[in-house]
């Protein structure tokens, strides 16, 4: 039998198997896990730290805030000019790109995304940044790639904004699961993992020309433990951890040093704050316990800051003061102090509100007995230890304090709907050094306002002095008025503490030393802010094949 | 084997007197931190070292111990009764009344219980005491966990009420309470008895995988469970001897459960 004549035969098939075989050989995979189900993969909905992380990986956006420099880059902007009153940007956009489903990007798409975005009907907490006046927002398309956008009033810090809006596609029947930035949603199992896709249409290169990103695809792994986390890092399933503990950072330090990084005290807080929604399904006692600054304070002066920071924190935070970190450097009122704890101090509080201690039980004076519940989410060890060592701290003045855990979804629930709930321990993540960003969480009428959102009018002159100053270094340029507002805002916060503020955490991270290019920042995402130039070692692509 | 059941025995009456005498034997409160010496090693003050925030992890193993060994019983009995009840009614009843029983109870089975147990549980007031919480938990675990159980009360039942010495006993005029007292409980009981012994050792373990979803008894009260939630961050090799205590604890419990119970008792 000749078989040469199959030569040719041969060879071609040997072609197609290498066609079809070439996407499986050398695909990069990289891993890392969040906490929970991202709650939205619309990026103008996201309030959730893993929604965060889809929508930073796959949106595109205007102008980047680069983590490691924190100046302002161009991304699908060239550039872009503000105007001198401050409530006009221009920008000239990036020509020759395309969203991942392959539609064109142009000015139509920015004006879309900036109409949906400032649409008071969607409720965007990305959008209520933009936010320093009523009136409606304009577009102005000049030409194919170059768009204006005036707001009402000034807006502070306004290119610095568009870092948190990702551009959607005014065409696309995909709607906002059409992205321009690095990745795509490929896959998303309930519970279980998200999948990321390299966007094929990713508008950037390397400086030899190639395309980015570099890894193929990205899994997040939904893992609410953190213990598990770190196991798994350890062990090489996934590539790193964004933010460690200070116990896991120890355990780290221990058995991989290498792997450990501690960029110092973060923009991050622990907090507490008491349940002050009028509506809320609680005893009129209670809420008036809650609504008295001074039962605020007294319980503020009764938890031992310093031995969380030891006990907990393994000395990795610092106690915190108010709403702004120490850490950042410009805005943080340097004239307020910690509170400290001081037990008689905070009964002296509670006596100048009737309370009494009556064989070591506190009561008010309606002779109820003091007790509430605080609960954080399960599985956060530190939140789950913080919350015993309030509890001890809080029984030393006579109140029973009954910690509950409750998963994720659940706490969500009572806390933004349902209202059930007394005291709340959480932690407020910061991203952004300018205190503008906060507005969602300061102005009385905001979503965030935590401890009593969506307030038609202000509920207390405190919480209005709060909307005045909180607007009003808003809408000017002056960067002293500005700072003044600031300070006086974060006095305010620091006398009525709405929100009892108990540490800044260092920003600790892990990275494996198969992952390439990462340079840990203090600004999230610590670990891949620079996503695209992220590189897996070629033997970790192997094995994971 | 008869060694081996004595020595099950002895072992559970040993931990269940020390655990009962926590309140003598524990060099501590189990709640109180000793804020200077968090995590700390085996000492003499401290015989099994320190938790996360200087609580003593020995009077804690004590405390934990007592919970549950007092309570899984509890639930396991409030199981075991509703078992009867259950299935007593389906295997006596017989005809459609015993098929629609056994119908539901079938369906009960077919419930994931633990989920069930989370959607109740995050339905509970948030203001309970930590001993109401725990307690109201293991009535949760009693109250889900009596459809294996009941299925076999009920084919038990049946065969009860075709034997021989029943039909004896009716044809001789003995019915209702009087049979039921007379002849069939006394019939019942073991495997009553085996149900409930065989059960305790599920309910230790389901309160054990609620505490390591970090569900399970509320702080500061301390459990098996969350007391091997300890272990969660540490691999076998680098985790200090004493955190593995409670594991073997738990793990020594169980089996000494399975043990102590006779084979015939086991299979029936």
């Amino acid at each position: 039998m000749d078989l040469r004549r199959y030569r040719f035969y041969f060879v071609f098939l040997l072609f197609l198997a290498t066609l079809v075989c070439r996407p499986l050989h050398g695909q990069t995979q990289l891993r890392f896990c969040i906490g929970a189900q991202p709650k939205t993969f619309d990026p103008l909905l996201v309030a959730d730290e893993p929604s965060e992380a889809v929508r930073y990986l796959t949106g595109g956006v205007l102008i980047r805030l680069d983590r490691s420099s924190q100046k302002l880059v161009p991304e699908l902007a060239v550039s872009w000019t503000i105007n001198r009153a401050g409530n006009a940007i221009t920008f000239a956009l990036r020509e020759n790109v395309r969203f991942s489903d392959g539609t064109p990007f142009d000015a139509r798409d920015v004006a879309y995304t900036v109409g949906r975005l400032m649409d008071p009907k969607l409720h965007s907490p990305t959008g209520d940044a933009f936010r320093s006046s009523e009136a409606a927002v304009a577009t102005k398309i000049i030409g194919k790639y170059r768009i204006t956008i005036a707001f009402p009033a000034p807006v502070v810090g306004l290119d610095r904004r568009f870092d948190q809006v990702a551009i959607l596609s005014a065409q696309s029947s995909h709607k906002e699961m059409a992205v321009l930035g690095p990745y795509y949603m490929a896959e998303n199992k309930a519970g279980t993992y998200v999948l990321l896709k390299r966007n094929p249409n990713y508008w950037k290169h390397d400086a030899a020309g190639r395309q980015l990103p570099y890894i193929d695809s990205i899994r997040l792994d939904i893992q609410q433990n953190r213990d598990i986390e770190l196991l798994r890092l350890v062990r090489g399933d996934i590539d790193f951890i964004n933010s460690l503990t200070g116990d896991q950072f120890d355990k780290l330090k221990s058995i991989a040093p290498q792997m450990a990084f501690d960029a110092g005290v973060s923009l991050d807080s622990e907090l507490m704050w008491f349940n002050q929604v009028p509506s809320a399904p609680l005893p009129d006692f209670k809420k008036a316990w809650f609504a008295s600054t001074r039962f605020r304070r007294a319980i503020s002066s009764a938890i031992h800051r310093d031995d969380i920071v030891r006990v907990v924190f393994h000395g990795h935070a610092q106690p915190a003061v108010s709403m702004i970190s120490p850490a950042n450097k410009f805005w943080f009122n340097s004239n307020l102090q910690p509170h400290t704890y001081d037990a008689k101090a905070a009964l002296d509080w509670l006596m100048q509100d009737g309370f009494r201690l009556d064989n070591g039980v506190l009561r008010d004076s309606g002779g109820n007995k003091v007790e509430f519940s605080l609960i954080t989410n399960s599985g956060n060890k530190e939140r789950e230890l913080m919350a015993a060592m309030i509890q001890q701290d809080l029984s030393a003045i006579g109140i029973r304090l009954s910690v509950v855990t409750l998963d994720f979804p659940s706490l969500i629930e009572r806390i933004t709907r349902s209202f059930d709930y007394e005291a709340c321990l959480l932690g407020f993540v910061n991203d952004e050094l300018d205190p503008n960003a906060q507005l969602t969480v300061w102005l009385s009428s905001a979503d965030n306002h935590q401890w009593n959102p969506n307030q038609k009018s202000p509920a207390t002159a405190w919480e209005a002095e709060i909307d005045r100053l909180m607007r009003s270094q808003a809408s000017t340029l002056d960067i002293q008025k500005r700072k003044q507002a600031v300070d006086r805002v974060q006095q305010i916060v620091w006398e009525q503490e709405p929100f009892i503020y108990l540490v800044n955490k260092h920003a600790m991270s892990a990275v494996s030393p198969n992952l390439h290019n990462v340079h840990p920042a203090v600004l999230r995402p610590q670990v891949y802010w620079n996503v695209d130039e992220l590189s897996l070692s070629s033997q970790v692509a192997k094995d994971r094949q | 084997m008869k060694r081996l059941r004595l020595a099950a025995v002895l072992f559970l009456v040993l931990i269940s007197g020390l655990a009962f005498s926590a309140n003598f034997v524990a060099p501590a409160s189990y709640a109180r931190q000793f804020r200077d010496i968090p995590d700390a090693p085996a000492s003499r003050q401290h015989p099994l070292g320190t938790d996360d925030l200087g609580r003593d992890r020995f009077s804690r193993v004590l405390y934990g111990t007592r919970i549950s060994l007092l309570l899984a019983p509890a639930a396991a009995l409030l199981s075991t009764i509703l078992a009867a009840l259950v299935g007593g009614i389906a295997g006596l009843a017989g005809g459609w009344i015993g098929t629609a029983v056994m119908s539901a109870t079938d369906l009960f089975l077919s419930l994931p219980w633990l989920f069930l147990l989370l959607t109740v549980r995050a339905f509970l007031p948030l203001n309970t005491s930590p001993l109401l919480s725990v307690a109201i938990t293991f009535a949760l675990l009693g109250c889900l966990g009596w459809a294996g159980a009941a299925r076999i009360v009920c084919a038990d039942a049946r065969t009860l009420c075709d034997s021989e010495f029943i039909l004896s006993a009716r044809a001789s005029g003995s019915h209702g309470v009087h049979l039921l007292r007379r002849h069939i409980l006394p019939n019942l009981s073991p495997i009553l008895f085996a149900q409930f012994w065989i059960s305790i050792p599920v309910f230790i373990l389901a309160e054990a995988n609620l505490a390591i979803l970090g569900l399970g008894v509320a702080e500061p009260l301390p459990s098996w469970g969350n007391l091997i939630r300890e272990l969660e961050g540490y691999t076998v090799t680098s985790a200090p001897p004493w955190l593995f205590v409670p594991l073997i604890l738990l793990i020594l419990t169980v089996s000494c459960f399975q043990l102590a119970l006779r084979k015939d008792e086991l299979w029936t």
